[in-house]
């Protein structure tokens, strides 16, 4: 029997795969270029996604230049976590690289505790619902599956298109040859940073037209986001790009057969065993 | 010797401190950096050969819950509840650090994974809301007149100073016949090279997985132990990221390589959280926090080996002899 319910939410995981894509890309780009996992990712989305409400509700400014200035808060986030917390332990134990992000998490959803409150806010705008047959599926994630895939797009070709990128690129592959050959690691750390936390505003954007934001809610996607990078294989965009689609399916198609948490748990149980079958991901050569 | 008189001599001491009157709020203070302190002990037990765990939360919440829910649903003491806790624990510690430790999963990876182990865990838990009232949390059921043995419920406060005493002793005696084990040598061995330590005849695998298993299963007793004290469990409190990250900080804070650092870790963080909300107070939500994680971020970057470890680093400075190291600082 063909069920329509079913399908819809197999469409609605492809949509919610496409936010994941968008948000795994910024943090395996980082990953990937200067080694380090920043664990307080999703809070700099939350960050974001405050900046966009408060310019937009409170100054009345139009929605898509207090989307821009969202972005560009973040990139300027990015680039200062980069400065202030990454720069002076990159030296030490990976382990503390991964712990001081960590401490910055706490920071930052304190710090928006403090300056925004405990309340659920949200933008108030009303997106339209797109009916398709007998489905229904939210305008705001068409929109964020679109936007992610020009995202994504935008970002491969800066990658292998551009001088700079390839730089990026060349720096991701060898740490000590590239300074040999005229590369300045500290300014490219700083451009993926800058790059890296762009993305992030990005996905604030996207994630702000769909959810209502507050301090914690970081966590609700933070631990999802990494689980993607790490089973596509840390650093691997190609190989976060379609586990984020596998992840987003576990998601809603578990979540329609049993409850949401389900969905979560049958996702978090399947990447722990696909760990073990594919431990460096699952494009590891 | 003087070492185990002194030992002797502080529990001794701290065992005489409900004696002189203490108000129930210092007495809670006391048992909850006992408990805590224990908790991060277990912890620091495999954290301290680079097997950090961001999961720890998963066991905590495991003790918390089986325990609870066996009491509540089947009025099956704790002391039978616990064991259980410990034995379903290990078994997943067992089920999730096999494979981990057999095809190589260390650093980053190891740290990601044992985060979705805890997530895992919290999911469930709120998942099954019927059982376990979900996001709401769950209350011990109290025995009438409040102490029952049987019911490891106890009224008065002293008591449970005492149990939280014995078992942050015994969590220490643990921590402590580890670091004078051949299995610490086995385990140092392989945090540096495991193909080096394999090669000499370290069976890494194993190795890893008994150090797992025994500091998953006190995490569990420190997670009963926790339910026993408050009488109440929450998904959020008791597993998830937070708690888990909570775990780390503190025992980075106190010191990851010494026998005393997770329990001053616990002193620490406990100390700064009562004071940022004694001077600010609720009223200002988050400020508390904010200064707690600008803190952590301070801490990692200037004082890696934490208070008792720069402690440590500073006596053997000033005796000028390497050799001379106090005998917690070992390393």
């Amino acid at each position: 029997m063909f069920d329509t319910f079913l399908l819809e939410s197999i469409i609605n995981g492809i949509l919610l795969g496409g936010v994941l894509a968008l948000l795994a890309l910024g943090l395996n780009l980082v990953f990937g270029v200067i080694d380090v996992v920043w664990i307080c990712y999703a809070e700099l989305v939350m960050i974001g996604m405050y900046t966009i409400w408060w310019l937009f509700v409170f100054y009345g400014l139009p929605l898509p230049v207090a989307i821009g200035a969202g972005i560009a808060v973040v990139a300027l986030l990015g680039v200062l976590l980069h400065i202030l917390v990454i720069q002076p332990v990159l030296g030490t134990a990976p382990i503390n690289q991964l712990l001081v992000t960590g401490g910055v998490l706490f920071f930052l959803q304190a710090a928006a505790t403090l300056v925004f409150g405990i309340e659920f806010r949200n933008l108030g705008v009303r997106m339209p619902v797109v009916e398709f047959g007998d489905m229904f599926f939210s305008f705001a994630r068409i929109l964020a599956f679109a936007t992610a895939l020009v995202g994504v797009l935008l970002l491969w070709l800066f990658l292998t298109r551009s001088y700079l990128g390839t730089a990026i690129r060349a720096i991701s592959q060898d740490r000590e040859i590239m300074p040999l050959m005229g590369v300045d690691p500290r300014r490219i750390y700083l451009i993926t940073s800058a790059i890296g936390g762009g993305m992030a505003g990005v996905a604030a954007s996207l994630l702000v037209l769909q959810y209502d934001v507050h301090p914690a809610i970081g966590l609700s996607f933070g631990p999802i986001t990494f689980m993607v990078c790490v089973m596509g294989g840390l650093g691997n965009m190609l190989g976060g790009f379609v586990a984020a689609f596998v992840f987003a399916q576990f998601i809603s198609v578990g979540g329609y057969f049993f409850q949401i948490e389900w969905g979560y748990v049958i996702a978090f149980a399947f990447f722990i065993a696909m760990m073990f079958i594919r431990p460096k991901g699952l494009f590891s050569r | 010797m003087d070492k185990r008189i002194l030992a002797v001599l502080g529990i001794a001491a701290l065992a005489a401190v409900p004696q002189f009157g203490l108000g129930n709020y210092h007495l809670h203070l006391l048992i909850t950096v006992l408990i805590w302190g224990f908790v991060y002990t277990s912890w620091s037990v495999m954290g301290r050969f680079g097997m950090v765990s961001l999961g720890h939360g998963a066991f905590l919440g495991v003790g918390g819950y089986v325990v609870t829910m066996l009491w509540n649903s089947f009025g099956l003491t704790p002391w039978v509840g616990i064991p259980i806790a410990i034995v379903l624990s290990m078994t997943m510690a067992l089920l999730v650090g096999y494979p981990c430790f057999r095809f190589r999963i260390v650093g980053h990876y190891f740290a990601l994974v044992t985060l979705a182990l805890g997530e895992v865990v919290r999911l469930t838990i709120v998942g099954l809301r019927d059982q376990t009232g979900g996001s709401l949390g769950m209350t011990v059921e109290g025995v009438p007149g409040g102490t029952s043995f049987l019911a490891l419920q106890f009224g008065e406060r002293a008591t449970f100073f005492y149990l939280a005493l014995i078992v942050w002793a015994a969590g220490l005696w643990v921590w402590r016949m580890v670091d004078r084990s051949m299995l610490r040598y086995a385990l140092e061995a392989s945090s540096e090279d495991e193909d080096a330590a394999a090669s000499v005849g370290v069976n890494v695998t194993r190795a890893k997985l008994m150090i797992t298993m025994l500091s998953a299963g006190m995490t569990t007793i420190g997670g009963a132990l926790y339910a026993q004290y408050q009488m109440y469990i929450n998904p959020e409190t008791i597993s998830g990221i937070g708690i888990s990250l909570q775990i780390v900080f503190a025992v980075i804070a106190g010191g990851l390589f010494t026998q005393l650092g997770p329990t001053v870790g616990a002193m620490f963080t406990l100390l700064l959280a009562e004071t940022l909300r004694v001077t600010f107070g609720h009223d200002i939500h988050g400020l508390d926090g904010t200064i707690y994680g600008l803190l952590l971020v301070l801490f990692i970057i200037y004082m890696p080996k934490g208070i008792t470890g720069s402690i440590a680093a500073g006596l053997v400075r000033r005796r000028g002899a390497p050799g001379a190291a106090p005998a917690a600082a070992t390393h």
